[in-house]
C-alpha cells in the first residue's frame, strides 16, 4: 500500500468566528495574513517531514474558504517539487473543468512533473458544489468542460511533434505544443474522485485511479462499479493500486491520546460542510432526478459504519467515525488492524489519502502523528497482501 | 397547417415537434394569434392567465425546451439558440400577425425573436422582463436568485409569498421534476451572462412594432428603474404598472395582466 498523506491547509484561528458560512462569503477579513504565513511555512515543515518519513504527499484546492487556505494548488505543487526529495505528489484534485484555460493547467502540470523529476500524480476533479460561485463556470455544463478540458489535457501532454489545432464545444487553440514536455510517459498517472457509481464505471473503463472520502462502509459499492466498468473494458479485475481512499488518521503510543488526536482532526469534518445553504447544491451540479428526489426529502445517505448504520460524519462522536472508516485511530497495532478491515471490506484499495493533520491539532501533535506512523504502521501496510482483484471481482458478478 | 400535433383533451398540454425536438404546447381559445412565453419557473397549464388570455385570443403557449417535459435540442445553449427555435415554430405553425407576451426569461426570448425579424408579428409584451444590462460592471441589476434560499427567494419574486409556495413532498412526481428541469435549465440559459445578453441593448433599436411593458410593482429581482431603462431602448414602447404583483404578474394578477396585454393588443 501507499499513502499519501493530505492536510487542507486550514485557517483554523477563524473557524468560530463565522456566522453561518466558512466558505464562499466568509469576509476575508477574518484572515491576517502574517499568521496565514506562518501556517503555510508550518504546514510545507510537515510536508518535507512527510518526505523524509517515506510517506507520499496530496494536496487540493478550495475557494473562498477558511477550511483551505490553498486556492491555487499549483503554488503548493511547486514548492514541493522543489523541497522534497522523494515522494510522489499527487494533486487531487486539479478542478479542471472549472478552469478557463486548459493549456495553461497543461503547462502547469507539465513543469511540475518536470521539476519533481517525475513524481506527479495528476488528479482531474469536478470539484464539490460550493467551488462553482467562485469560478462562475456554468454548474450545467461542467462535466461536459471537465472530459473535454481532460481530452485536450491529456492531447497537449502526448503531443511531441509540433503544434495542433483544438476547436471544441468550450475551448479553442489553433497553435498548441506544450514546454517543457512531461517526463513521465506518456503522461503522469490520472486519478480522479467521484461518490457516484456511474462515474464510478466511467473511470474504470479509463482504468484511472479512483478516490472516494467518507464513504466508510459503503465504499464498495462503489468500488464494484468500478470494477465492472474497468473488467469490461480492460478483461481483467483491477488491482488494489487502482483505488483509493482518504481517512482521517489519529495514531499515538496509547488509546486516549489518539482519540484526543482524532477529535482534533475531525475539526475538519465538523467544520467542512459549514457553507450558507443556497451554495451547497447549484442548479445542474446534480441531475434533475437527484434534485427531485432531494426536494421530496429524500436524500440518499453517504456514510455507513460497518454494520450498516447510518451517520453524519459532521456530528458523529469519535467511535462512530471509527466504526464507520470515516477515521482511523488508536494504537499502532489498533490503526493497522481497522485499516486492513477496512481493506477487506473494499476488496482492496492500495493508495491510503491520510489526513494525518487537520483541524486544530498542533505542529507537534502532526510530527508526533505522522512519525508514529510512519514507523510504526506503514511498513506492516507496505508488506501487506491486497486481497486477490479476481476474487473481488467475483464477489461483484455473485 | 403542417404541424406533428397530437390532440389531446380536456386542456392538458399537446406535443409538437420542431426541429426534431418535442415540446410542449398548450393551444387554447381562438381569434388573434398570441404567443405566450412562459418564465423561469415553467408554465402550468391550470394557470388562470393562460385562460383569461385565451377568453379574446389563440393561445399558443410553449413549454420552452429543456423546460418541462420538452426535449433540449441538441448543443442548446443560449437564449439566443432559443429565439431561433421559436422562428422555426412560428414558421411550421405558420402563424402571422402574432402578438407574443413573455414574461421574465420569456420576455428575453422575446425580444431575442423581435430583433431578428418582426415579419410575423403584431405586438410584443414584455413583462418584468430580463436580458439587459443597464448598469455599471460593478452594479448588480439583476438580484442573484441561485445566492438567496428558497423562502428569500419567495420573497423577493412575489408580492405574497405564499402563491409561490409548494409542498413538493405531496406534489406528483411530474410536477416535482419539472420545478428540477425548471432550475436547471434556468442555469443552463442564465448562468453567465447573468440572465442577460450582453449584445442585446445595441440590437434593441430594429424592434419596430408597438411594445408594452408590464411591471409587477412589488418584484425585488428586478428594480422598477431596470425596467423603465430597458423600455426606454424600444422605440415607443409603454411601460406600465400592475400592481399587488411581483415578479410573475401574470400568476399573481391574472386578470389585470390579461386584460392590460388584450387592451394592448386589441388597439394596435
Amino acid at each position: 500500500m501507499r499513502v499519501y498523506q493530505f492536510s487542507e491547509q486550514p485557517y483554523y484561528p477563524a473557524w468560530n468566528e463565522h456566522s453561518g458560512s466558512l466558505r464562499v462569503i466568509f469576509p476575508n477579513r477574518k484572515c491576517d495574513p502574517r499568521v496565514a504565513a506562518d501556517l503555510f511555512h508550518r504546514y510545507y515543515d510537515e510536508y518535507q517531514l512527510t518526505d523524509e518519513l517515506g510517506l507520499d504527499i496530496m494536496l487540493n484546492e478550495h475557494h473562498q474558504t477558511a477550511t483551505c487556505m490553498s486556492s491555487a494548488v499549483v503554488v503548493g505543487l511547486a514548492i514541493l517539487a522543489r523541497a522534497t526529495q522523494r515522494a510522489r505528489l499527487l494533486v487531487l484534485g486539479y478542478p479542471i473543468g472549472h478552469r478557463p484555460d486548459p493549456l495553461r493547467v497543461a503547462e502547469e502540470l507539465s513543469t511540475i512533473d518536470v521539476i519533481s523529476r517525475g513524481r506527479l500524480d495528476m488528479g482531474f476533479i469536478k470539484g464539490i458544489p460550493y467551488e462553482i460561485a467562485a469560478s462562475n463556470q456554468n454548474p450545467v455544463h461542467l462535466m461536459e468542460r471537465f472530459w473535454e478540458a481532460h481530452d485536450f489535457i491529456l492531447k497537449a501532454m502526448t503531443t511531441h511533434d509540433g503544434t495542433f489545432n483544438w476547436e471544441g464545444d468550450y475551448f479553442h487553440y489553433r497553435q498548441v505544443n506544450v514546454w517543457p514536455r512531461v517526463w513521465q510517459e506518456p503522461h503522469p498517472p490520472v486519478w480522479s474522485t467521484t461518490g457516484s457509481t456511474t462515474q464510478a464505471r466511467v473511470l474504470g473503463e479509463r482504468g484511472y485511479v479512483m478516490a472516494t472520502l467518507g464513504t466508510g462502509f459503503g465504499t464498495r459499492r462503489i468500488y464494484d462499479a468500478y470494477r465492472n466498468g474497468y473488467v469490461a473494458k480492460h478483461g481483467k479485475a483491477p488491482g488494489a493500486d487502482r483505488f483509493a481512499y482518504l481517512g482521517l488518521v489519529a495514531v499515538a503510543k496509547n488509546r486516549e491520546e489518539a482519540r484526543k488526536r482524532g477529535e482534533l482532526i475531525a475539526g475538519y469534518l465538523r467544520t467542512s460542510p459549514i457553507v450558507y445553504p443556497p451554495f451547497r447544491n447549484p442548479p445542474g451540479y446534480l441531475p434533475p432526478e437527484d434534485n427531485a428526489r432531494m426536494m421530496r426529502g429524500e436524500s440518499p445517505p453517504r456514510t455507513y459504519t460497518k454494520g450498516g448504520r447510518v451517520i453524519s460524519m459532521q456530528t458523529a462522536p469519535i467511535d462512530d467515525l471509527i466504526d464507520a472508516g470515516v477515521l482511523f485511530c488508536g494504537t499502532p497495532d489498533e490503526v493497522y488492524d481497522q485499516l486492513v478491515a477496512f481493506c477487506e471490506h473494499c476488496g482492496g484499495m492500495g493508495n491510503l489519502l491520510m489526513m494525518g493533520h487537520g483541524g486544530f491539532l498542533s505542529h507537534q501533535q502532526t510530527v508526533d502523528n505522522l512519525s508514529l506512523f510512519a514507523r510504526e504502521v506503514f511498513p506492516r501496510l507496505k508488506a501487506y497482501k491486497q486481497p486477490d482483484p479476481e476474487a473481488a471481482l467475483a464477489t461483484v458478478a455473485a | 397547417m403542417s404541424r406533428a400535433a397530437e390532440s389531446v383533451p380536456s386542456g392538458k398540454p399537446s406535443g409538437l415537434t420542431v426541429a426534431g425536438a418535442r415540446i410542449d404546447l398548450i393551444e387554447r381559445g381562438e381569434g388573434k394569434p398570441l404567443l405566450f412565453l412562459h418564465p423561469e419557473n415553467g408554465i402550468d397549464p391550470s394557470l388562470p392567465a393562460i385562460d383569461e388570455l385565451a377568453r379574446r385570443a389563440h393561445v399558443v403557449a410553449p413549454t420552452h425546451p429543456g423546460f418541462g417535459r420538452s426535449d433540449l435540442p441538441k448543443g442548446m445553449r443560449t437564449i439566443d439558440d432559443m429565439s431561433y427555435f421559436y422562428l422555426d415554430l412560428l414558421d411550421q405553425l405558420a402563424l402571422r400577425d402574432v402578438a407574443v407576451v413573455g414574461v421574465s426569461l420569456g420576455a428575453w426570448i422575446a425580444a431575442e425573436i423581435a430583433v431578428k425579424t418582426t415579419a410575423q408579428l403584431s405586438q410584443l409584451v414584455m413583462a418584468n422582463a430580463v436580458g439587459v444590462k443597464v448598469s455599471d460592471r460593478e452594479t448588480r441589476d439583476i438580484a442573484d436568485i441561485f445566492a438567496v434560499t428558497e423562502p428569500d427567494y419567495l420573497e423577493m419574486v412575489y408580492c405574497d409569498p405564499a402563491i409561490g409556495r409548494r409542498d413538493y413532498k405531496t406534489l406528483p412526481d411530474a410536477v416535482v421534476l419539472a420545478a428540477a428541469r425548471a432550475r436547471e435549465a434556468t442555469a443552463r440559459f442564465a448562468w453567465s451572462p447573468y440572465f442577460h445578453n450582453p449584445a442585446l441593448n445595441r440590437r434593441l433599436h430594429r424592434i419596430r412594432i408597438p411594445t408594452l411593458f408590464l411591471w409587477g410593482a412589488h418584484d425585488r429581482m428586478l428594480s422598477e428603474a431596470y425596467g423603465r431603462a430597458y423600455c426606454a431602448m424600444i422605440p415607443g414602447a409603454r411601460f406600465e404598472l400592475i400592481e399587488r404583483a411581483g415578479h410573475f404578474p401574470h400568476e399573481e394578477q391574472p386578470k389585470i395582466f390579461a386584460e392590460k396585454v388584450m387592451n394592448f393588443v386589441a388597439c394596435k
